[in-house]
């Protein structure tokens, strides 16, 4: 049946992922990978610790969260709870077209807006932050996540029955009180839920960071310097035309298993949370 | 704010009465609060208009025909153009359809009409489907490498991207049409199975005529995610192509692919390029995501 279809494909993923990592770490020590600190793959004396990548990764993950999470939860709170019905009605999709406009697209406007826009704003060095930097993708990508958190939190505080509210407003509670101490907590699983979909969509993108963080590992904290992720060094190493078989080709995979895993997990327990607001309300 | 009581009392206010009066109005924390969220709101939104604004005006100097009539050059800018990226999209666009759709609808009129829920392998399905929505694209692009690319050997052409495209969008529109397929009322079915029809009768000539308009506006959202993806094309080596794709094994090159190779270009002729290219690409999604709402609203019904 065609359902199979979906089953197959994360069989082919696991396959296509898994066989040549494990094949890449009897090559390269699982230990080295995980705990190396130099990325360096193409040298003529490689070092295969995936550490710079993983920095990168956290690092505009980190910028991208604390903007997306405080305003893609303040935009729900104010959809679900303030706007009138039709307010929302042309808010909710004019918001979600942020989360239509191809990353490509954010890339280029990360590169050529944001970045320069730094330069003007952070005083000094004219060459501060450099061209490619972690703040300008992470900010950008900050932004583009904020319809993923926002549509699904609404959802959850919209799921939470009228009668709690009504309640507190009877017990002479204003909208704030109501929003922050009764709607908010009750609609807490589908949050958080919400905040970790949203996580996992920014460790896993890809367009933004190639384009506007660069492709230079970097162990450094510094978010205005030049940051490779796990997705960009995928991207920009398969794209350069390499022999299969290979140990760089088995890289690829190697980050590529590495990058599913995190985001696999991240999703399933969004997925479980999601239920469990479900169950408690419908 | 300022409120009149209602019987001005002659002799002087008691005390307590001021404080109960200046209650009314909405304390500054509220207005605080709402300011917040309205700001939290605004970002979005403001950050939305600015970057459609700002691609248009970038892009304004390179918006004319020679996008359409013109092939892209990496030597001379002032001549360039994006068709083989135009043609090359729309195949892609038209053969992702061709797998992803029978394909997703089917999926959804299993789970929805003929899979037993309380099943363990159809609840592995359900949560599988969930997740691989939420699966990054480029991870995608590395099965479409290793498998259809290289394993299976047909390169960087339509067939594998297309077929990459159309897994990477197969849960939005199994997602999509199972909703589709819920909102249509139990009585329906109901109805037609008790005039005779068989089970498949009931789906195909009951269920899925009113379902059409969600699985339609389901189809398109889940299109215009595949025509923006540019990573797992990158992954699968699709990259500069001078001609229109001409079949199904031929190479080509993508709207996305080609802006992202703009962008990396150094000449500011390049980047100018590359956002009249990203205004064609957002044309085109405006177009598509029309068709959805008008389908939508044209095709609504109340049960």
């Amino acid at each position: 049946m065609a359902a199979l279809v979906s089953v197959a494909t994360t069989v082919g993923i696991v396959i296509s992922l898994f066989v040549p990592a494990f094949q890449f770490f009897q090559e390269v020590p699982l230990t080295d990978f995980l705990f190396g600190t130099t990325w360096s793959p193409t040298f003529a004396n490689p070092g295969f610790g995936v550490w710079p990548l993983v920095v990168g990764t956290l690092l505009i993950t980190v910028i991208a969260s604390i903007v997306a999470l405080p305003l893609g939860l303040g935009s729900a709170v104010y959809l679900s709870e303030y706007a009138e019905d039709r307010v929302r009605r042309t808010l909710k999709p004019a918001l979600e077209v942020l989360a239509g406009i191809p990353t490509v697209i954010y890339g280029f406007f990360a590169l050529t807006l944001v970045t320069p826009l730094l330069r003007w704003l952070i005083p000094g060095d004219a060459e501060i932050p450099q061209i490619y930097n972690a703040l300008s993708a992470g900010l950008v990508m900050g932004v583009m996540i904020i319809p993923t958190i926002a549509s699904l939190s609404e959802d959850a505080m919209s799921a939470v029955p009228s009668g709690l509210r009504q309640g507190a407003f009877a017990l002479g509670s204003n909208r704030r009180q109501v929003a922050t101490r009764v709607v908010v907590p009750a609609a807490l699983s589908g949050i958080t839920a919400a905040f970790v979909l949203g996580i996992s969509r920014a460790i896993g993108e890809t367009m933004i960071v190639v384009m506007a963080a660069g492709l230079q590992p970097n162990t450094s904290w510094n978010p205005l310097e030049i940051h490779q992720t796990m997705t960009a060094f995928i991207a920009s190493t398969a794209a350069g035309d390499i022999a299969t078989g290979t140990t760089i080709y088995k890289t690829i995979f190697a980050v590529g298993a590495l990058l599913f895993v995190m985001t696999f997990v991240m999703n399933m327990i969004s997925i479980r949370l999601v239920r469990r607001y479900r169950e408690v309300y419908e | 704010m300022t409120i009149t009581a209602p019987p001005p009392p002659p002799s002087p206010a008691t005390p307590a009465a001021r404080p109960l009066l200046k209650a009314t109005g909405e304390p500054l924390r509220e207005r605080a609060f709402k300011w917040m969220l309205w700001f939290c709101m605004a970002v979005g939104l403001v950050t939305l208009v600015v970057l459609l604004v700002y691609v248009f005006i970038r892009g304004w100097g390179a918006l004319d025909t020679r996008l359409v009539t013109n092939m892209p050059s990496s030597v001379l800018p002032a001549t360039a153009g994006a068709q083989s990226a135009i043609t090359g999209t729309l195949w892609l666009m038209v053969f992702t359809a061709i797998w992803a759709m029978p394909t997703g609808i089917l999926a959804a009129i299993y789970l929805e009409e003929y899979g037993d829920p309380t099943r363990w392998y159809n609840r592995v399905i359900e949560i599988n489907i969930l997740n691989l929505a939420a699966v990054p694209s480029i991870v995608f692009g590395i099965l479409g490498l290793a498998f259809i690319s290289r394993g299976l050997g047909f390169g960087p052409t339509i067939l594998t991207g297309s077929i990459t495209l159309a897994l990477l969008v197969l849960p939005i529109v199994v997602i999509a049409s199972r909703e589709a397929i819920r909102a249509v009322p139990q009585s329906i079915r109901a109805g037609s199975l008790a005039l005779g029809a068989t089970r498949w009768q009931t789906v195909y000539r009951q269920v899925l005529p009113a379902a059409i308009p969600g699985i339609a506006t389901g189809a398109i959202l889940a299109l215009s995610r595949a025509i923006g993806e540019a990573a797992p094309l990158l992954m699968l080596g699709v990259s500069f192509v001078r001609f229109n794709p001409d079949g199904l094994m031929s190479t080509f090159t993508a709207l996305p692919v080609q802006i992202y190779n703009w962008t990396t270009e150094s000449r500011p002729e390049y980047t100018e390029l590359a956002a009249a290219a990203s205004v064609v690409l957002l044309v085109l999604l405006l177009a598509m995501n029309s068709v959805a709402i008008y389908i939508r609203n044209k095709t609504q019904r109340r049960w």
